[in-house]
């Protein structure tokens, strides 16, 4: 790839003109979503680790537009949770869920977060999925960079493409309850 | 460190007889400056902390007894996510323990070329914690330097054993295979490139104004202190003790290398930095003098018990094909007994006290964590100081979550 | 390493002849079995001694033996100075494990304790927070004895025909 070339994100669909573009509000929303995606790392353990190397300059998430982590859940988009979940952190992780404001997504970073890996223990939460939605998960033990950028991809193209109104519907609505959420 | 112990307890009286109150602070389980989930409610006058009552356990995942279900080439994987910043010391301080009590002699180059390992890891090490260390004091750009050239000794990793981070490297009696070219075609590089990021990261902070005024005297701990809490590794080390498990009670052939223990005075931040910097040029030292040490001989011992043998011969030679399905199925026994094995972690003494009572998992594994032993002392560490600086005190502890509840 | 072995129990026999109960190297570490109610006097003895000066506790450990129904509590002390390491093991029964505590010598002792508390249930006198560490508080079990199980008993997705279990 050429250095210091500026790449603009490919605009949507729609009716163009002399000094007109016409297009769907949501498809605009989903752009501006898309590339300011503004993620919270809830980082445990190992997993965590890997994040310090794939925010590092090595494999840069800025290109991505979500360099500023949002240290709190209120102004967060995306909910990366990273490492083994135990027992005595799940209500901890549900508060800071419940804390963010819609729309909201979930990472569920590596084996523990998403099925509590090798540590199948009394102590350790079997998935994070047992307590809150999660939307992409990503393999691995810990998960190289790439996997968690692939994985930040898989979220950006459901935030891009995500109905203004879904988190209105009474689908999600059910789900939500389905976890003894609002 | 007395004077600001005084100091709280002066606040304390004050505050008693003019009936004021203290508020009090949570700090974490999930707090951005943490780096980790330790818990600890501060009570706080003012900016300056009185008390401090930390709780821990936020991942505690049952390694001991997760530990006494698995076979012994099995644990391995485990013992990686105790202090995964320096995996490779965990994986090679649990093989050695097997070892010593199966009695196996080891040729002298998986010696050193667990040595090389070792330093490696120990580098990573130190380096995340002092990285940490910077960005806590308002240095970002150290910690994206160093970061850069850390995946360098990802890759010698990766080229060793496939695996980055956790990376269950060796095998118990020695590696699955020798170096190749290329890996030490990547350790060659990285001795070349690192010592000239360390001393960039160095000129960074050693001398600079900002850093020393926020470290020194930050966090300190008297020798008798650290001794009475067991500290070990850096921490010991910067209070003045020169207790290195490597030079009291050596293993893996460190006697044949000549290396210095560095010590501090106060036992404070900038104390620690500088021990965990002069260890990192001390372990590239180790390094160099493994590589032009380095013997010829088999890269594992001939214990067909535990070691895989290779695969061409698994597909031609029964025995080969007993001893795979064996070890694969986990149906090697060990000998009865019980032994203690420490190596110098990241941290300190990581000790490994395995009871084995003749079956196909251990009867009992104790881990001795140094950060679990260490971290006790923290709010002795941060009473009367500010807020600011039990933060940087915590990191400069180099407290991992893994090792802390295991 | 036996000498080191001689030597400390030589000193531990001029005043507490009748409490130690057994001696041996085992690999490479001296270990002294004594008796329960002594431990903490014999320990802090050691500490004094001017030929012993254990004053380094590396670890401390809980073991459960189920077939003679007892808990092993096992100290490791280190003399930093000669280089001298010591195990030091104490047997309770599994009923009723009850030890004083080691913070009046060591205040590393402290979590190590809370530690052995946890996972076996070995109560501590005198300790002066004496309570779950790393599990969660209401937990009813102590979670390292032998009876009970490794797995999470509330998980219902996995088909044991399929594990052979």
């Amino acid at each position: 790839m050429e250095t210091g070339k500026i790449i603009l994100a490919d605009k949507p669909d729609g009716l163009e003109g002399a000094g007109f573009f016409a297009t769907q509000l949501e498809k605009v929303v989903g752009l501006a979503r898309k590339n300011s995606i503004w993620p919270l790392p809830f980082a445990t353990s190992c997993c965590g680790i890997e994040f310090m190397a794939t925010m590092g300059a090595h494999y840069d998430l800025a290109r991505f537009g979500s360099e500023r982590l949002s240290f709190s859940p209120r102004q967060a988009d995306l909910l990366m949770v990273m490492g083994t979940i135990a027992k005595k952190m799940g209500p901890v992780l549900r508060q800071v869920y419940e804390q963010m404001a819609e729309p909201r997504w979930v990472l569920s970073v590596g084996a523990c977060a998403s099925s509590g890996g090798i540590f199948d223990t009394y102590s350790v939460l079997q998935g994070i999925d047992r307590i809150i939605p999660v939307d992409v998960y990503v393999p691995g033990c810990p998960p190289r960079p790439e996997q968690i950028i692939d994985g930040v991809i898989k979220i950006q193209r459901l935030v891009e493409t995500e109905s203004l109104r879904r988190r209105d519907s009474p689908e999600y609505k059910a789900m939500l309850n389905h976890y003894n959420i609002e | 460190m007395t004077t600001m112990e005084e100091k709280a307890i002066v606040s304390d009286q004050y505050y008693k007889a003019e009936e004021k109150q203290y508020s009090y602070l949570n700090l974490g389980p999930t707090h951005p400056a943490t780096h980790g989930i330790f818990q600890n409610v501060l009570k706080m006058d003012g900016e300056v902390i009185v008390d401090a009552t930390p709780t821990i356990g936020y991942i505690h995942r049952a390694f001991e007894k997760l530990a006494e279900r698995r076979p012994f080439y099995q644990i391995t994987p485990i013992t990686d996510r105790l202090n995964y910043c320096s995996a490779p010391i965990n994986n090679i301080g649990w093989h050695m323990t097997v070892e010593k009590l199966l009695g196996i002699e080891i040729p002298k180059r998986v010696h050193y070329l667990r040595v090389i390992i070792m330093e490696l890891a120990r580098i990573t090490d130190h380096l995340i914690c002092n990285a940490v260390i910077g960005v806590d004091t308002g240095a970002l750009t150290g910690f994206v330097y160093l970061f850069q050239h850390r995946e360098l000794v990802y890759e010698i990793y990766e080229e060793i054993c496939g695996a980055r981070l956790t990376s269950n490297i060796g095998r118990i009696g020695g590696f699955e295979r020798d170096f190749s070219p290329k890996a030490w075609e990547k350790i060659d590089k990285f001795l070349k490139e690192f010592p000239g990021v360390l001393k960039e990261f160095e000129n960074l902070l050693v001398r600079n104004r900002i850093f020393m005024d926020r470290s020194i005297g930050v966090g300190g701990i008297s020798e008798e202190k650290a001794l009475g809490y067991s500290f070990t590794g850096p921490n010991l080390r910067a209070a003045g003790v020169d207790y290195d498990v490597r030079v009291a009670i050596p293993y893996s052939s460190y006697e044949d290398f000549e290396f210095i223990i560095p010590v501090g005075q106060n036992g404070d931040v900038y104390d620690r930095f500088m021990v965990r910097q002069e260890e990192m040029w001390q372990s590239l030292s180790i390094i160099r003098q493994a590589i032009e040490k380095l013997p010829d001989g088999p890269f594992h011992a001939d214990v067909p018990d535990f070691y895989l043998p290779p695969k061409e011969e698994v597909y031609h030679n029964m025995e080969a094909l007993i001893y795979h399905f064996k070890i694969v199925m986990g149906e090697t026994d060990v000998p009865k007994g019980e032994v203690y094995h420490s190596v110098e972690g990241g941290n300190g003494e990581l000790g490994f006290y395995l009871i084995s009572d003749g079956g196909r998992t251990p009867f009992r594994l104790h881990f001795r964590r140094p950060c679990f032993i260490y971290y006790q002392a923290y709010p002795e560490m941060i009473k009367g100081s500010m807020l600011s600086d039990a933060i940087l005190t915590l990191s400069s502890m180099n407290v991992i979550a893994g090792e802390l509840d295991a | 390493m036996t000498e080191g072995l001689d030597k400390i129990v030589s000193i531990v026999k001029e005043k507490f002849e009748f409490d130690l109960l057994r001696s041996e190297v085992l690999v490479d570490f001296p270990t002294i079995v004594v008796k329960n109610e002594r431990v903490v006097e014999i320990i802090s003895y050691l500490y004094d001694h001017p030929e012993a000066k254990f004053q380094f506790l590396t670890t401390l450990c809980g073991i459960h033996l189920p077939e003679v129904n007892q808990i092993v509590v096992m100290y490791q002390l280190h003399n930093l100075i000669t280089n001298q390491r010591l195990r030091i093991k104490t047997f309770l029964p599994v009923d009723n494990p009850v030890i004083p505590t080691l913070t009046t010598v060591f205040p590393s002792a402290n979590w190590m304790e809370r530690e052995t508390y946890d996972f076996y249930g070995v109560v501590f006198q005198g300790h002066p927070n004496l309570k779950r560490i790393l599990n969660v508080d209401d937990m009813i079990i102590f979670p390292m004895r032998k009876e009970y199980p490794l797995e999470d008993q509330v998980r219902e997705d996995k088909n044991d025909a399929m594990f052979g279990r």
